[in-house]
């Protein structure tokens, strides 16, 4: 079934206006736990332009392990701490003209590309109907990219007990 | 309206009509399932519960509802009014929401999504927000307390929920909700039968994912009040309620779907026809069963104290005998006769299901939130990982070397039950090992080293 261009386009620009508002948002927001909120909102969004894209499991993804276990252990901790002391100091940083400095260069490269026509900007757009991938993605993991699928789970492992290890020295 | 419109309209006629019955179904048998936990509470404590409602409290689900919807609704002074608005909402849309990939009946699904039982997963997962944002808004120490236990509670449970759900996945070879049913009826035997290991610690999960007793320490009330809840009155309290009921059945559903066969029916290899019709012996029993129900409550009636109860009584007989009818007419149609009956295989599981739940409830005490963190990370997780090993080497056994499924998978059911009695014993002495090192440190003299 496809879906016709406009609403594609449409549903594009509502996620990608979504995230970069909440992303906004959540650098302005006074409260820690309403900036936890808008990286949620932010995160969700860009969960609905992988679903745009027809990419499904990387959606579900995105959601299951960002939103759904990441960010809960965001707000845990955030709730755990006492933050009344770090609300009450002065929450902005002083390097507005550097971050500025930065904006704009940043800026100015994004205008560059779209100005010589990069062929990032005019990809062949969304293929209209693909079919259902996850057994694909299963695929290329553990098949095709088998090994530095594996060297790189055996690596976060490793971040994991090496974590848990100096988190129990630090405790005895 | 041209033909063009209705035909590019109609693919999504179905699955907005099944949402709406949902939507419109589910208050309901949530309210039901609360009166019979009551009821068979009451059986199990020999009391009578609700009585006074209708007969035999039929009526006080929706008396209950009433009086919630005219409550007065207090919100906080001090609480943090936008998020306490939202934070029930959070928890009864992510709760309707996984509904949309369950399947009822082969036909009776509302997206056969390629990604089902993640995308279930990942919706339930988003509920704890409700949970925590409102223990966090409500602006008080006691929801504080629940909101903090709800969210490291999920976040440990969930890995052994997953884990044991990989195991059916493993047999199934789908993400498919559907799929993973038409695999069962392929294999011609529920998968619980080929790893209740994983069934078992699914169940127990399942039980600490909803919130419910053994395992409901976020509300428990005898030390927190009602957890997360505290501050919640009227109908934005009953949003909660209806959340952790909706959330029930989907857990029941996900355990129906993925280890008891989804909307087969028992023995559904068995194929005994009636002399001289195509009606199968075993699909005349669910419309037996409610001709059984209809029949007790005619019976019943006349025995009732009141006219209006013994009015009612007649009523309920009578919608049973439609049901009946129903489920016994539709064996002679074919196009109806798979949705129909699916459907009261699959929520009969579900209430099955959901009944080992109450009985729970009733039976253990509460959980310190110690022995539960311990219960999770040092038994379930340990022994679900094991149990997917198990299988998995099972399958091999099987696909790759011709074994006999009874011999590969038995094999592996003794091995995790092994590796299950190696964990306890270690856990065992690991307590015992520290409640010696504290009773040692308690009788050293202070300032010793």
């Amino acid at each position: 079934m496809a879906t016709p261009m406009a609403l594609q386009i449409g549903f594009f620009y509502f996620f990608a206006g979504l995230a970069i508002v909440c992303a906004i948002m959540m650098v302005v927001a006074r409260s820690v736990v309403h900036s936890a909120i808008y990286l949620i909102g932010a995160l969700l969004a860009t969960a609905g332009i992988y679903l745009q894209l027809r990419a499904e499991f990387l959606f579900i993804v995105q959601v299951i392990l960002y939103v759904g276990g990441i960010m809960v252990l965001f707000v845990f901790v955030i709730m755990l701490v006492n933050l009344d002391v770090a609300a009450r100091q002065r929450q902005f940083s002083k390097q507005l003209w550097l971050a500025l400095l930065l904006a704009v260069v940043l800026g100015g490269q994004l205008l560059l590309m779209a100005h010589i026509d990069a062929p990032i900007f005019n990809s062949t757009g969304v293929p209209q109907s693909l079919p259902p991938n996850t057994a694909e993605v299963a695929t290329s993991l553990f098949q095709t990219y088998m090994l530095p699928f594996e060297i790189a789970s055996i690596m976060l492992l490793v971040a994991m007990v090496g974590a848990v290890l100096m988190a129990k020295r630090r405790d005895a | 309206m041209s033909h063009e419109t209705l035909n590019a309209i109609m693919p999504y006629f179905l699955p907005v009509f099944y949402g709406i019955v949902i939507v419109l179904v589910l208050p309901l048998l949530a309210g039901y399932i609360v009166l019979l936990e009551r009821k068979v509470m009451a059986d199990m404590q020999a009391r009578l519960g609700p009585m006074r409602v209708g007969p035999h409290g039929l009526l006080q689900p929706i008396a209950d509802a009433l009086k919630l919807l005219i409550k007065e609704d207090i919100i906080p002074e001090k609480a943090d009014k936008l998020i306490f608005l939202l934070a029930p909402l959070i928890s009864v849309t992510m709760a309707l929401l996984a509904y949309a990939a369950l399947p009822f009946g082969p036909v009776f699904q509302i997206a056969d999504l390629d990604i089902g039982l993640l995308f279930i997963l990942a919706i339930s997962s988003l509920g704890v927000y409700g949970i925590v944002l409102g223990g966090w808004a409500s602006n008080s120490h006691f929801s504080l307390l629940g909101a903090m236990r709800s969210a490291a509670q999920l976040v440990s449970y969930e890995t052994a929920a997953g884990l044991a759900l990989i195991s059916a996945l493993l047999l199934g070879g789908s993400l498919s909700m559907k799929s993973l049913v038409e695999a069962q009826d392929q294999a011609g035997a529920w998968f619980i039968f080929f790893a209740p290991c994983g069934f078992f610690i699914y169940l127990v999960a399942s039980i600490a994912e909803t919130n419910r007793a053994p395992f409901d320490l976020p509300e428990a009330e005898s030390e927190l009040v009602a957890g997360y809840m505290t501050e919640y009155s009227g109908f934005r309290w009953s949003l909660y309620f209806l959340a952790e009921y909706a959330n029930m059945i989907v857990v029941a559903g996900i355990a129906t779907t993925l280890f008891l066969g989804g909307w087969l029916r028992p023995f559904a290899s068995f194929h005994g026809h009636i002399l001289g019709t195509g009606v199968e012996i075993l699909d005349i029993f669910p419309a037996l069963l409610f001709l059984g129900i209809c029949g007790y409550c005619f019976w019943r009636a006349p025995r009732q104290p009141v006219p209006i109860q013994k009015l009612v009584m007649v009523l309920v007989g009578g919608l049973f005998l439609v049901l009946a009818v129903v489920m016994f007419g539709s064996l002679f149609v074919p196009v109806a006769m798979p949705g129909i009956h699916g459907a009261f295989w699959f929520l009969a599981k579900v209430l099955t299901y959901l009944y080992g739940f109450l009985w729970f409830r009733f039976t253990f005490p509460r959980y310190r939130f110690d022995q539960l963190m311990k219960l999770g990370w040092q038994f379930l997780i340990p022994l679900a990982l094991a149990n997917v090993m198990g299988v998995g080497v099972a399958q091999i056994l099987r696909q790759q070397l011709g074994w006999n499924a009874f011999a590969a998978f038995g094999l592996t059911l003794l091995a995790t039950i092994g590796v299950a009695a190696w964990l306890v014993t270690l856990n065992d002495r690991r307590d015992r090992d520290q409640a010696a090192a504290a009773a040692a440190a308690a009788s050293a003299p202070a300032g010793g080293d």
